[in-house]
């Protein structure tokens, strides 16, 4: 028999097969992870600079390219890592026919939280 | 108590943490989970802050004005808190990824090292933003 697979004796004889995305979840919370690192570093360090701003002087560091890209990335990986997180909070607490709907509704919500901030940066950047 | 038919044998019970002494490490891990939470909920404020600031000056200025309040004050510090002992409990986790510093000494130094970064930044971060709001 094959023994390079990594699945139980007992997942090898139900003979189901792998779901194929096991380790991708705990991969990709440490890939997000680690974009957050320089992320929210240059994000903490940013509103600091930014204390007590007026609206204009907040604009138009908003309207700086960097802070753009900058900001749309810590988006994307924040609220990523969120719903990896909060998946796991999930699935480690709510054990009832709820799991799966409030797994959704985590990700729905992380997802909707993401590209609403997404489209406010581009709003300010564009000068609405 | 659970019966023990013959299919079913007696495991051991994993232990009850409202019986258990607390530890650094049990405390850390369980903090860990809470602040992920809580800066879940603290990336909320995040995006309403954005949205805020492309609805223009107005509602810019009600959630400055609310975030300058003393609660909204008192709350930032929690969430700037909360926020470096998930960033220094995040990279010990990165860490430990890699198999190194599983040695229960090492264990107790890299978890007292989180608690203590986590305090001289939060500090840090509040004396830069009282120095430059003056």
């Amino acid at each position: 028999m094959e023994r390079d697979d990594m699945r139980t004796p007992l997942a090898r004889a139900i003979g189901l097969g792998s779901a194929k995305d096991g380790v991708h979840h705990w991969r990709m919370q440490r890939v997000s992870a680690i974009a957050l690192v320089p992320l929210t570093v240059w994000f903490i360090a940013a509103i600091i600079a930014q204390t007590e701003a007026e609206y204009t002087a907040f604009v138009a560091w908003m309207r700086n390219p960097i802070t753009d890209i900058l900001m749309g990335l810590l988006l994307i990986a924040l609220f990523y890592h969120a719903a990896l997180g909060l998946q796991v909070v999930v699935e480690d607490y709510v054990h009832s026919g709820a799991k799966f709907a409030a797994v959704i509704a985590v990700r729905l919500a992380c997802f909707t939280l993401g590209a609403a901030g997404i489209l406010a940066t581009l709003r300010i950047a564009a000068g609405s | 108590m659970a019966s023990s038919s013959p299919s079913e044998p007696q495991r051991p019970l994993s232990p009850n943490i409202q019986l258990y002494r607390p530890q650094l490490t049990s405390v850390l891990s369980i903090l860990n989970r809470l602040t992920g939470i809580l800066l879940s909920i603290a990336a909320i404020a995040l995006v309403i802050w954005l949205l805020a600031a492309a609805a223009g000056p107005q509602a810019y200025a009600i959630v400055q004005a609310a975030l300058a309040s003393w609660t909204g004050q008192v709350i930032l510090f929690g969430c700037t808190f909360a926020f470096f002992l998930h960033f220094f409990g995040g990279i010990r986790h990165l860490v430990w990824d890699t198999v190194h510093g599983f040695e229960l000494r090492t264990i107790y130094m890299s978890g007292w090292a989180v608690v203590a970064a986590s305090i001289v930044m939060t500090a840090v971060a509040w004396i830069a933003s009282v120095y430059i709001g003056r």
